[in-house]
């Protein structure tokens, strides 16, 4: 079995999962699982944002709940002063995506250091959140829509089938299409990445100076990395604020963006699956700790129910004990089981006789 | 019309309070081979990088075939025709030797040429046996080679190589020597080296660095001749 079969095999078997997951849960589930699930795969688009920018593209990047934020903020805005949602959605991609080429422009094109990546870009949400926050005032609004400060924004019209303003779509709808969107993202990832544009931003990850020797731009293409990751947070904004019909500046909170970082760690870094299996995992774990609320007695209990004490344990263990991540971690383990494929007598042909070669 | 390869003009370059390099006056015919030595810090290597456009001068400039290059853009003058082996190998350690050299190749060429282009670098620089393994595992004197394959792979009119010869085995050291000989054919080169033998095998005319200057420039056997030189390397000259 040589690497590209495993591929196409890992391929079907989401493939697989996925669709059975669209069709089936729907059908099994009731409808308050169904919402729950339906948060849980917006997110995943989101994990899958970060998984490119970050994971593939090398880009730490704090802020990717600003984009996440613009794109419901946009949608909603867009949502209250066109009726019709088909311009507002494509707005929910574009806003962020242009936002994200001009600052990534600065940063690249300005040669910002890793380091100051993640402070400008975690500063940038915190500043979208305070700006955001402070405009509860009647004075703060974009024509029909207020944009309510702290309070958010309430009572988002859902999407519609395009073109038709009477023909919303409702939550088993939405259930559907979130499903689709995170099919239709994870796949289309998976392309670009098997692409030449995507093998070249994993060289750039791997060795810059090197690949910009070869004469490839590394600004431009981190440019273009962080500013698709942009839009695909942007589309999962845009699906969030229709999910609760609400959308407030805790969006761009400092929790937010961690948690987003959290997933791709749990999961691993240069993978796609991982992130989404790290973000359905820990919010699945939030919710079920914030459901038990301190029912016993005990500090166990009251420990417990600490949401974020807990999940800041879970990631410390990650980060010192699996610290590439669980589906990184977990194909070495089955790389390892598997019966050598290939034994490294390759080492031994090596330059055996390449001088006549090189005559 | 006929503008050197390479030309510098006055070119150097200040750190802070120290002059690395000054008034280089160097000039590379289409298809020469030169070699340049000198001591340890006497500026090959910040040379190397202010031709390849990842350091800029503070003075001088520098010419590719008569086109001032001086503040292009590293990639760009990667474009323009010239690749360059660093001192410590640089290769894209987390990928397998034939996506390094295909990250190249597709840079020169497209799609099926790629990958045409991948499998003859990969049988000439002798690496077709270990395409598949990790570049980051493969011991220092397998990455430079995998660093040539990258480098000669984007097809450069221009090869600098720093150190080829650095830490590999006798034997590699006179294949490296049957590879530039065969590389310079086609292209011109500048090879940066302290192992005499090795220059022995490929050099013709030899320019000596010394304290961020040219101190000499002649045909191999004048240079070994050269008292200069010798004191230079046995470190008795105070200054240049």
């Amino acid at each position: 079995m040589n690497a590209r079969g495993l591929n196409l095999i890992g391929l079907a078997v989401v493939a697989a999962i996925g669709l059975a997951f669209l069709i089936l849960t729907p059908r099994f589930a009731e409808l308050d699982a169904v919402l729950e699930l339906t948060v849980y795969v917006i997110m995943a688009i989101l994990a899958l944002s970060l998984a490119l920018v970050w994971g593939y593209g090398g880009i730490l990047c704090f802020g990717q709940s600003a984009f996440f934020g613009l794109g419901a903020y946009t949608y909603a805005i867009a949502m209250f002063n066109i009726g019709e949602s088909t311009v507002p959605l494509l707005m929910a991609i574009v806003v962020p995506a242009a936002f994200a080429a001009l600052l990534g422009y600065f940063i690249f094109y300005g040669r910002i250091s890793d380091v100051y990546l993640g402070v400008i870009t975690l500063t940038v949400t915190l500043i979208l959140f305070n700006s955001i926050n402070s405009t509860a005032g009647p004075e703060f609004h974009i024509g029909a829509a207020r944009l309510g400060g702290f309070n958010g924004i309430p009572g988002i019209p859902p999407l519609n089938i395009p073109g038709d303003r009477n023909a919303p779509i409702d939550l088993e709808g939405m259930f559907y299409l979130s499903t689709a969107v995170l099919l239709a993202v994870y796949f289309g990832l998976r392309l670009l990445l098997a692409s030449r544009f995507g093998r070249i931003i994993v060289g750039i990850r791997e060795n810059e100076r090197r690949a910009e020797l070869l004469g490839y731009d590394p600004r431009a293409y981190k440019l273009a990395t962080f500013t698709i990751g942009a839009a695909l947070a942007g589309l999962a904004g845009c699906l969030f604020a229709n999910w609760g019909a609400f959308v407030s500046p805790t969006i761009f909170g400092l929790a937010q963006s961690a948690q987003i970082i959290i997933w791709v760690i749990v999961g691993g870094r240069g993978t796609l699956i991982g992130p989404i299996i790290g973000c359905v995992g820990i919010q699945w774990l939030s919710t079920l700790l914030g459901e038990n609320q301190p029912s016993g007695a005990g500090a166990f209990a009251a420990l417990l129910s600490n949401a974020p004490l807990v999940l800041g344990a879970i990631l410390i263990a990650f980060v010192l004990l699996v610290p590439r991540g669980l589906i990184p971690t977990l194909g070495d383990l089955v790389q390892r089981l598997l019966p050598a494929r290939r034994a490294p007598a390759a080492s031994a042909a090596f330059h055996a006789e390449p001088a006549e070669k090189t005559q | 019309m006929s503008a050197p390869l390479l030309e510098t003009r006055n070119l150097g370059i200040r750190f802070g309070g120290v002059q690395a390099v000054r008034d280089v006056n160097f000039t590379l015919a289409e298809r020469e081979l030169r070699c340049l030595i000198g001591p340890n810090g006497a500026g090959k290597s910040t040379f190397f990088k202010m031709v390849t456009g990842q350091l800029q001068p503070s003075q001088g400039v520098v010419l590719l075939r008569g086109r001032d290059i001086s503040y292009a853009q590293a990639h760009e003058i990667a474009r323009l025709g010239v690749g360059i082996k660093t001192q410590v190998p640089s290769v894209f350690d987390g990928l397998t030797v034939r996506e390094n050299i295909w990250l190249s190749a597709s840079r020169a060429h497209s799609g099926r040429r790629a990958k045409a282009a991948v499998d003859e670098m990969l049988e000439r620089m002798g690496l077709a046996a270990i395409a598949g393994r990790i570049a980051g595992q493969l011991s220092h004197g397998q990455r430079q080679w995998v660093e040539l394959g990258i480098v000669l792979s984007t097809d450069p009119e221009l090869v600098l190589l720093d150190e080829p010869a650095a830490g590999m085995t006798h034997e590699e050291v006179q294949q490296t020597a049957r590879l530039v000989r065969e590389i310079n054919r086609t292209k011109a080169l500048i090879v940066v080296e302290h192992d005499m033998q090795f220059i022995r095998m490929i050099a013709k005319q030899v320019t000596v660095f010394n304290q961020g200057a040219i101190l000499v420039e002649d045909t191999i056997d004048n240079i070994m001749r050269n008292p200069q030189v010798r004191d230079v390397y046995l470190g008795k000259q105070a200054a240049a």
